[in-house]
């Protein structure tokens, strides 16, 4: 695994613990609210429950319940109060308990959320952080497995972020907490405990708009975030064993893109594979292949495939490993490239 | 359900006492400081449809009728406090102490317009009932920094029928924030009237459902709308929580003057009943009747109020041209790359520095 240079930067000397994802989230939480009072939780069950994924466990207690705010089941009411509250002088962190759910608050986010500084030349802003799970593969019911960061990346005026990892999950949601303007913080449910990283105590930044090489590899660029990132490690572990090495980025910003870090990747395979759990139309994909088109065209070799969820709603969870893309899909499209 | 919200009234339609609870507290400072604010916002909204009829403003939304709820309520509220208006309630803006130049740069399509400084107002609501919840956050805030600030939020008859007006009343009343929430009924939503709009009576009731009072005022009785907002910022400050208000009044033009009312309604029956209901009308008998109308006084008033205007006028007209770079620079703090490309690639393309 590589560390792109630059990248993370610590704070202070700091020992570690063995976290898993939502640990990670929580941890974050937890540190940055010791650290300012302005800092506030909104969120349906977040408080006494400790949210229905445990992401705010033990966080009502530590603070209290001025700080750590269950909300009425209301998500216009937690962004829309969340300007309010944001606009003069506190830091609110809005839970939305899906990703899917969040529907009800666009038009708080679409209209107000991400237009008060640009409507206020500047004399207000929204420093709002918006957590939300998504993304499909843990058999929830219908309407909680939705991966709809495309809505937001066309939205201009707020960043996107999505972790694949614990350690990228503390570092990019505390730089999302200090960060002035909005933030939608994307947490794949699905990697929420897949896995345990060692995870700095206290404060450190990762710096949102920089993505990650996860592997290193010579001959196909494969791209992905979230939840499709360990899908596309697997991936790229079994085209290695037919001799196809794979340069895996974890993009870890959906908006903004970085574009030195595919640019770099694709200049130097000529081959490239997007991979992404949402639809395809409209789908983030066709931004990254839009990089790839302005920065790297003259040096590819063959078509860029995309790997992504169908042109559907994603389905009852019967049939969501067939919606999902697997690595066996992403497998085809890396020697389709290769081969081209 | 209705007869428990019977309407509040001071001054009646003949501009006469009918209740003088309040009356020791209605100086001739207080009814000329009414009177002034009330013909400077009527002769401001006459202007600015008219510099909209000649190409120098772009599309404006009127208020004239609306004045009394404007003025009452705008004069009821401190400094400090917050202030989330909709696009109709420039009138309480400018008598709030929001500058005339900023509000007609506004209703010219410039962003300047939205630069209040040193006062707390917010850009106005151009979807509708979305401030709710924006006055509940900032009321919040306040309560949560321990002071004793409080917001008022304004918003239409149309508004009550929107998920928002709810979320909003909810969560103030849910965390005791100290909100007034303003409703001006002034019986349209553009064209669809209130009978269409909601299936109560009133929408003072509509404060049961919160657990808050809820009180319907004259929206056309400037006293009552001034005191009675003064009363519930007074809850707010104490600690009591969110009042709703629906201030009963009358738009006598058009939605915007985009809009043509004659579609859905007899303006000739609206001009019929000016008389009646005219705000400005009902305090000139109401100062004739109590020795306040002072003839002169008016005439000067008028003629300051008009001073003002035109200059207000030339300033917007000698504004500055439009920045290009504003149309990039504001979306974030630091520009991310994509709005750094463009704006770099667009300002070259048309030669700019």
């Amino acid at each position: 695994m590589v560390q792109v240079e630059g990248v993370e930067k610590r704070i202070s000397p700091q020992t570690t613990q063995s976290l898993t994802m939502v640990q990670a989230v929580t941890d974050a939480l937890g540190t940055m609210l010791e650290q300012d009072e302005r800092i506030m939780i909104l969120g349906e069950d977040i408080g006494k429950n400790g949210g229905v994924f445990r992401a705010t466990e033990g966080l009502q207690t530590r603070f209290g319940e001025e700080r750590i705010v269950d909300t009425p089941l209301s998500e216009a009411g937690i962004i829309g109060s969340s300007v309010g509250l944001a606009v003069n002088g506190m830091i609110p962190i809005a839970e939305i308990q899906f990703l899917g759910f969040i529907y009800p608050a666009f038009e708080q986010i679409a209209t107000h959320a991400t237009r008060i500084r640009m409507r206020t030349m500047g004399n207000y802003s929204v420093p709002l952080v918006i957590r939300a799970p998504y993304g499909a593969g843990v058999r929830a019911p219908e309407v909680h497995s939705d991966s709809s960061e495309a809505f937001f990346t066309h939205m201009p005026g707020i960043k996107v972020v999505c972790p694949a990892s614990p350690y990228d999950a503390k570092g990019l949601l505390i730089s999302a907490i200090k960060d002035p303007d909005p933030v939608l913080f994307l947490e794949p449910m699905r990697l929420y405990r897949a896995f345990r990283e060692d995870v700095p105590t206290g404060v450190y930044d990762i710096e949102i708009g920089k993505g990650k090489k996860v592997v290193e590899g010579e001959d196909v660029t494969v791209i992905a975030w979230g939840a499709m990132v360990p899908v596309v490690k697997e991936a790229a572990e079994k085209a290695k064993a037919n001799g196809i090495y794979c340069d895996v980025i974890d993009l870890r910003t959906l908006f903004p893109l970085d574009k030195e870090i595919i640019a770099e990747s694709v200049q130097k395979t000529g081959r490239a594979v997007i991979v992404h759990e949402a639809h395809e139309t409209s789908g983030l994909g066709n931004d990254i292949l839009s990089i790839i088109n302005n920065t790297s065209f003259l040096y590819l070799k063959a078509p860029v495939e995309k790997v992504t969820g169908f042109d559907v709603p994603v389905p009852f969870f019967a049939l969501e490993d067939h919606y999902l893309p697997t690595a066996k899909r992403v497998v085809t499209a890396i020697e389709k490239v290769h081969s081209f | 359900m209705g007869n428990l919200y019977p309407i509040k009234q001071i001054v009646d339609e003949e501009g006469k006492f009918v209740d003088t609870t309040m009356k020791s507290l209605i100086s001739k400072e207080l009814v000329e400081q009414f009177y002034y604010h009330m013909l400077r916002i009527r002769t401001f909204d006459r202007k600015a449809k008219n510099l909209q009829r000649q190409g120098r403003l772009g599309t404006y939304a009127l208020f004239e009728g609306q004045e009394a709820a404007q003025v009452g309520s705008a004069l009821s509220f401190g400094e400090s406090d917050w202030v989330f208006p909709t696009y109709r309630d420039h009138g309480a803006l400018l008598t709030y102490g929001a500058d005339m130049v900023r509000v007609l740069l506004y209703w010219n399509g410039r962003v300047e317009g939205n630069v209040h400084h040193g006062k707390n107002i917010f850009p106005p609501a151009v979807p509708i009932a979305t401030q709710l919840p924006h006055a509940a956050g900032a009321a919040w805030a306040e309560k949560r920094k321990g002071t004793k600030n409080a917001a008022i939020s304004y918003f239409g008859d149309g508004a009550t029928s929107e998920g928002d007006f709810h979320e909003g009343l909810n969560f103030a009343s849910v965390f005791k924030l100290p909100v007034v929430f303003f409703n001006q009924n002034n019986g349209y939503a553009i064209s669809v009237p209130i009978e269409k709009q909601m299936n109560s009576e009133t929408i003072a009731q509509k404060s049961v459902a919160y657990g808050i009072p809820g009180v319907r005022v004259d929206g056309n009785d400037v006293f009552a709308v001034y005191f009675e907002t003064l009363k519930a910022f007074e809850r707010a400050r104490n600690g009591e929580g969110p009042t709703l208000i629906e201030a009963v009044t009358q738009r006598f033009g058009a939605h915007t003057t985009a809009d043509d009312p004659t579609k859905y309604r007899d303006q000739d029956v609206v001009e019929e009943n000016r008389d009646k209901v005219d705000p400005l009308l009902r305090l000139e008998r109401f100062m004739k009747g109590n020795g306040y109308w002072d003839r002169e006084w008016v005439q000067n008033s008028l003629a300051t109020i008009e001073a003002e205007i035109e200059e207000a006028v030339t300033q917007m007209e000698a504004f500055p041209e439009p920045d290009v770079a504003d149309l990039f620079d504001h979306v974030f703090e630091t520009l991310p790359w994509p709005i750094a490309e463009q704006k770099e690639s667009y300002l070259q393309s048309i030669g700019g520095d």
